[in-house]
């Protein structure tokens, strides 16, 4: 069988589907990181509420997409500005160990909570009619058309807020310095938890999405896809918003060709053995910089 | 220490004439149950603590098990292994050294009863799995003996993967099938080399053969590969909870050939978490609830009554493992370990909910048949038999 164009073509659909998917969820690692350089282990299974909350709005109340999307959007910042508020914030000034545990507690009582309220996996009914359209022998459906287009708005839009705008240019500056910019009167508390809702608001996107594309979710799901996107945003170059967005392009694409072209059981080892060759030669990452140490 | 043994030696005799007194609270025997209550296949520990519950409440309510001339209650212990291989062996253990139980029911997906019956083999306590299909379950990893204390209520994936290669050759008329699985699970690996083996024996071709690990959603790089090698089926030897994903994916992805399934798609929950996607798509398993024996339809009945849903197969088989256990008990006469193992390795014949099952000394699988069902209209419909 000869490698062709139309099967190239279907893989690099698949590859930027699930890429698209990484990326949103590295966005939400890769901020809170940029202001508190503290990774936030419980954004994976922020990210399995999102797809649980969802459920509820689109089987219990039966809402369309727009305001599933929307409403989980909001009810995921909600969530993660409290674990912010509750969690984190009364560790800002402890060692930074003592955070990082915290978030894993976190992370393990929300997938035990789900867990406590219903062990089974669930259904996610489609919420926008599925079409596959043939342009040559590639097929593409609505649905992976809607993710991409829609994962990569929310980038465009998220980009813009961080670069344009008063409250992007407070938390640049906040992530900058934590001592000298709160006393030229940028509120630093309203401003981190802004940074939280922004960042777990896209991973509650990427919930409702991946429960498009991927209708049965469970309690554990974010655990191994939360992993994915962290290694993600680490190869983009943590802290880096643009880079999180290439990190979770190229994890998606390497894991796609690598099933494509070899034996699918080489995929992940195959996968992460690359990029460890990748963060020999970039050992911040592909759009990092290297921090000075300040002495 | 005088003091200490002294001490033993009458709490032992206590307990000797607690049993034997005739008079006291009425004697007892413990069983176990190691099940999948949480995890990712929670519905399989839902049906077997179903129907556990069920057994004993049947014996109980009849006034108990009569052994040798006395009538002994049932206490039953029920821990769950949480889908994970460690708690089941640790379940197994418990069970065995704390609760002090004669016997261990479950676990039931292979991977989790495969640790638990090194436990039990070590322990020299009898476990009957009601629904591991994989050979290693009844064999001793390093002689490949069979083991002395395990046993199984359900036929073996080697039948199994035959049953189903012969079915898409000869009922579908499949020249070229694809098979997509779980590499990191006993089960799904064991019943899709079987599958490949035999469809390649019989004339046929395999002509994508890909896998997945546990947990994976997206499969799309997979079933675009078995789109590409142009099949005439597609072999899913995996649990409900993944199968729906692989199926919707594969139909948006342009697959428009018939899928197949082994009695992992047994569940009920398929159906719920498939939405209307796996309609007439076949799978093999141990037992067709609307083509059921006068055994069966009494178990069927009693089951609806009192849960209100029809017992799938794992329920079936539960409910089967708690027949040859209480018949194993009662031929051996006394409750002791020992003369269970024994009695249970001579069970000639049983007439369970699930077929006649027959165990050949030195083996722990029994022998009987299997049946092909057709998801129609949202419900298990019988399409076929097939005999060992």
């Amino acid at each position: 069988m000869g490698v062709d164009m139309t099967y190239i073509l279907q893989q690099a659909l698949n590859a930027l589907q699930l890429g698209s998917i990484y990326a949103l969820i590295a966005l939400g690692y890769t901020m809170v990181y940029g202001i508190l350089t503290m990774i936030n282990f419980a954004h994976g299974d922020l990210f399995m509420v999102g797809a649980f909350v969802c459920f509820f709005l689109a089987t219990a109340l039966g809402l369309p997409f727009v305001p599933t999307l929307l409403l989980t959007m909001m009810g995921v910042a909600l969530l993660g500005v409290t674990i912010e508020r509750l969690a984190y914030r009364p560790l800002r000034q402890a060692p930074r160990v003592s955070a990082v545990i915290t978030a894993l507690g976190v992370g393990i009582f929300l997938e035990n909570f789900t867990l406590a309220l219903n062990p089974y996996p669930q259904h996610i009914p489609t919420l926008i009619p599925v079409i596959t359209w043939n342009i040559g022998d590639v097929s593409i459906s609505s649905l992976q058309a809607l993710i991409i287009v829609l994962s990569l708005a929310l980038m465009v839009l998220l980009d813009f807020i961080v670069r344009r705008t008063m409250v992007g240019m407070a938390m640049r500056a906040i992530s900058w310095d934590k001592t000298i910019v709160p006393l030229m009167g940028v509120p630093m508390n309203l401003v981190i938890s802004a940074t939280f809702a922004l960042g777990t608001s896209l991973g509650g996107a990427a919930g409702v999405m991946y429960g498009l594309a991927y209708p049965v979710i469970d309690p554990y799901m974010g655990i191994m896809v939360g992993w994915k996107a962290f290694i993600s945003a680490v190869v983009g170059g943590i802290g880096n918003i643009r880079g999180a967005m290439i990190g979770g392009f190229i994890l998606g694409a390497v894991e796609i060709m690598v099933a494509a072209f070899f034996p699918s059981t080489y995929r992940d080892f195959v996968a992460f053995a690359l990029l460890l060759v990748l963060l020999i030669f970039r050992p911040y990452g592909i759009l990092g910089q290297p921090r000075p140490q300040k002495v | 220490m005088k003091k200490a043994s002294l001490l033993l030696a009458i709490v032992f005799a206590a307990s000797m004439i607690a049993v034997q007194c005739p008079g006291g609270a009425p004697a007892t025997i413990k069983v176990g149950v190691v099940a999948e209550l949480t995890g990712d296949i929670p519905a399989v520990g839902a049906s077997c603590k179903n129907a556990a519950e069920m057994a004993v409440k049947e014996i109980n309510d009849a006034g108990g098990l009569e052994i040798g001339g006395t009538k002994y209650q049932i206490e039953l212990f029920i821990e769950d292994n949480a889908g994970k291989a460690d708690q089941s062996a640790s379940a197994a253990q418990k069970l065995i050294t704390q609760q002090n139980v004669v016997a261990i029911i479950g676990p039931n997906a292979s991977r989790y009863a495969i640790p638990a019956s090194e436990i039990a083999e070590s322990a020299k306590v009898v476990l009957i799995s009601p629904w591991s299909t994989n050979p290693k379950t009844t064999l001793d990893a390093k002689t490949g003996a069979a083991k002395r204390y395990v046993f199984r209520a359900c036929f073996i994936d080697p039948f199994q993967g035959r049953v189903v290669a012969k079915f898409a050759l000869d009922n579908l008329k499949a020249r070229k099938a694809a098979v997509l699985y779980d590499v990191a699970s006993e089960y799904n690996k064991g019943i899709a080399e079987i599958f490949k083996q035999t469809f390649e024996e019989s004339g046929g071709q395999v002509v994508a053969f890909e896998t997945y690990t546990t947990g994976d959603k997206d499969f799309s790089a997979q079933l675009t590969k078995i789109k590409n090698a142009g099949p005439d089926v597609v072999f899913l030897p995996n649990y409900y909870s993944e199968v729906p994903l692989q199926v919707q994916q594969g139909k948006r992805l342009g697959i428009t050939v018939p899928f197949l399934g082994s009695d992992s798609w047994g569940s009920e929950e398929l159906i719920k978490l498939c939405g209307g996607d796996c309609e007439g798509y076949y799978f093999s398993t141990h037992y067709a609830a609307d083509a059921a024996t006068p055994v069966a339809i009494k178990f069927i009945e009693a089951y609806k009554a009192k849960y209100g849903a029809t017992p799938d197969d794992v329920a079936a088989l539960t409910y089967d493992a708690f027949g040859l256990l209480w018949t194993a008990l009662k031929n051996a006469g006394k409750v002791d370990r020992e003369a269970v193992r024994d009695a249970m390795a001579k069970i000639p014949k049983y007439e369970g909910v699930t077929g006649t099952m027959q165990f050949k000394e030195g083996s722990g699988d029994p022998i009987k048949s299997a049946v092909i069902l057709q998801i129609k209209g949202g419900k298990f419909v019988w399409f076929a038999n097939a005999n060992p």
